[in-house]
């Protein structure tokens, strides 16, 4: 029988590289199904959802809740970008989340009379108003974008807690400004301290599932590409990936620009979601609450964040009930968790559903496992190592669907 | 330490790789190496010996750009290397492997190679793997296996073969023994004899004088920023004076 993960003789984990494994036997999906099998599933979960809603079977409550975990989602699996894979931690996100939306929102306002769309047909669905949400959810991005490279240039050339201190002190600056600089212009634009008011509502299931999709796919492939390699090997090492070749402020700005546009296009959803752009939103604890989402997921996974930024929105919506004490149970969460899991829920693991497939198609099942190879079993011998050997079995799982992905030996 | 007659034909014969001239490097207020010159010539393995502080890792950090020099020339085959990003000197041909191995450790041992022959296109680094796998058969029998997990022996192993990855004109070895044990020394050192040999140019950076001597075609020794002496090793190896402050005898 095919192991999945079979280890050497000194019981370290091995990776079965390429096709056909370690006996060639091992029943593989090609490339095209594995697109089509995730594409189906997608497209399921897009269009269906919408049915869904579209039949008042999902409540308007539970879409605009949809929403936001979109919204979240974004966020995390876009930070997660510059603390899981390149490593670094800054902690000024939700300034880029607030710069795409207001740009976003008011790049709509504004050119809604120009496409003769009002506040009530923007959210229609008709051809115009899809145009314009895509190109003020774009606006939004780049806006945020440029804000990334201006601060990221400066910003990454140092690490650590000094680069937490200076996003920080970004992301505060990003914030006054919009609070003030309504009187300084001499006209409104951001609304000041009482925020941007008449957002047309114009973010909805449909696009919020499409967007969200789409980002996680692009992640995906920019992940799995040499660029991805280039980044994931500032984050083991900087000189040595300097010294192999790898133009390291490039990649490391590439990432935080990448990462800022998407933060960006989260705050466009975002404004057209809740409607109202207020600068007090977007303060340091929102920014701590989404790396909260990114460490909790596990850095450098991003299942991990799909599945940390969902929980987390649901949580205090889910514990309404309990009223008061719901901050408490959120509070408690996160303590347990990093009590019980401290690299995260789900460490570096990435989920692959081509790979659980490929495990039914092989009968490779837990309980078909002969000896003590059982993938999440501690070998016997090695107990002093078991948290290590834990940290390489995740890794095993991310590297295997990196190598049989990239169809290379 | 076979081939002492290869050695003393190597010496002087190629022409000019690399050469230094009057490079001055600072830190701050503290002036590191303060105007040394050297040459290497293609074939040779050169070795800086010296004590801490001599400014052997600086050298090679300013060569490799990783650190920037207040004065001083530096070409790679006549062309200009100063002021270049390290990235850049890579692709010039020069290849650092860093003090203290610095593997990429939670990619695996076929992966950090992949990452050494970065700037290299896809089919040039099918041939180079095999190269490295004939030099380093560990690594091959490793190459699933994530980096953090080797031994200290066999992570150097994996950087010098990541280094070798990138087809360099130069290789420069950063203190390869530093931490080994002294059987996995002697292995190493066979390994870059074998190296030299095979007619790659190194500049080895040694605390080990001893055996960066034996190994070493020519020979520099460092105090306190400037050269102080040099010559072939095996003249280095003999001379009292280095005897006396690096060899201990």
């Amino acid at each position: 029988m095919t192991k999945m993960y079979p280890r050497d003789n000194n019981h370290n984990p091995v990776i079965v590289t390429g096709f056909g494994g370690k006996d060639g036997q091992r029943r593989e999906l090609t490339m095209p199904a594995r697109y089509a099998i995730n594409a189906i599933l997608v497209a399921l979960f897009v269009f269906g959802g919408n049915f869904l809603v579209g039949e008042g079977l999902i409540s308007r409550y539970q879409t605009v809740v949809f929403e936001q975990i979109g919204v979240y989602v974004l966020m995390t699996v876009s930070l997660n970008i510059v603390t899981g894979y390149l490593g670094q931690l800054p902690l000024g996100h939700a300034g880029f989340m607030s710069i795409g939306g207001y740009a976003c929102a008011i790049f709509i306002i504004r050119m809604m009379p120009l496409f003769g769309l009002d506040a009530q047909s923007m959210a229609s669905g008709s051809t115009p108003a899809v145009i314009l949400f895509v190109v003020g959810l774009l606006f939004g991005g780049i806006c945020a974008a440029l804000m990334g490279v201006v601060i990221g240039i400066p910003a990454l050339r140092l690490r650590g807690d000094y680069l937490a201190i200076i996003t920080l002190g970004f992301a505060e600056i990003i914030r006054v400004v919009l609070v003030n600089i309504d009187s300084a212009l001499g006209f409104k634009l951001t609304g000041g301290a009482s925020g941007l008011t008449g957002i047309p509502a114009y973010t909805g299931y449909l696009n919020t599932a499409i967007v969200v999709s789409l980002a996680i796919f692009a992640i995906h492939t920019l992940m799995k590409s040499r660029h991805g390699r280039a980044i994931l090997a500032i984050r083991d090492n900087e000189i040595a990936a300097e010294a192999s070749g790898v133009n390291t402020t490039y990649y490391k700005t590439l990432a935080f620009v990448f990462s800022a546009f998407l933060a960006g296009i989260a705050g466009g959803l975002y404004a057209g979601c809740i409607g109202v752009m207020a600068p007090a939103k977007f303060g340091f604890m929102k920014s701590v609450e989404i790396l909260v989402m990114v460490v909790l997921g596990g850095m450098g996974s991003m299942f991990g964040s799909v599945v940390s930024a969902t929980v987390l929105t649901v949580l205090p919506e889910a514990l309404r009930a309990f009223a008061d004490y719901r901050m408490v149970a959120y509070a408690i969460v996160l303590i347990l968790v990093m009590i019980f899991r401290p690299e995260g829920l789900f460490g570096s693991y990435d989920f692959s559903l081509s790979r659980i497939i490929e495990r039914i198609m092989n009968k490779d099942f837990p309980w078909n496992k002969d000896d003590s190879d059982e993938q999440t079993d501690v070998p016997v011998n090695a107990k002093a190592d078991a948290q290590a050997n834990e940290q390489a079995d995740t890794q095993v799982d991310v590297q295997a669907e990196a190598s049989t992905d990239s169809k290379e030996a | 330490m076979a081939a002492e007659t290869t050695n003393i034909q190597a010496v002087g014969a190629g022409k000019t790789l690399l050469s230094v001239k009057d490079l001055n490097v600072s830190y701050g207020a503290i002036h590191a190496v303060q105007g040394i010159s050297f040459d290497i010539h293609e074939g040779e393995i050169v070795t800086l010996i010296g004590a801490n502080g001599a400014g052997k890792s600086t050298t090679l950090n300013t060569i490799a750009g990783l650190v920037k020099p207040d004065s001083g020339n530096i070409t790679l085959d006549e062309k200009n290397l100063v002021g270049q990003r390290a990235h850049k000197i890579v692709e010039a041909g020069l290849a650092l492997c860093p003090e203290g191995r610095r593997v990429f450790s939670r990619m695996s041992v076929a992966e950090n190679l992949e990452m050494g022959g970065y700037t290299q296109p896809d089919s040039q680094n099918a041939k180079t793997v095999k190269m490295v796998y004939e030099h380093f058969p560990r690594l091959r029998e490793r190459k699933n296996q994530l980096a953090g997990t080797l031994s200290g022996g066999e992570q150097q192993m994996l950087a010098m073969g990541r280094a070798l990855m990138s087809r360099p004109k130069l290789l420069m070895l950063d203190e390869p023994s530093m931490g080994l044990a002294p059987l996995l020394i002697e292995e190493i050192f066979q390994i870059i004899r074998q190296l030299g040999d095979a007619g790659t140019t190194i500049l080895l950076v040694e605390q080990n004088a001893n055996m960066a001597l034996k190994v070493a075609d020519r020979a520099y020794v460092l105090e306190l920023g400037k050269v102080a002496k040099h010559g072939t090793g095996q003249e280095l190896l003999h001379d009292d004076d280095v005897r006396k402050a690096y060899l201990g005898a």
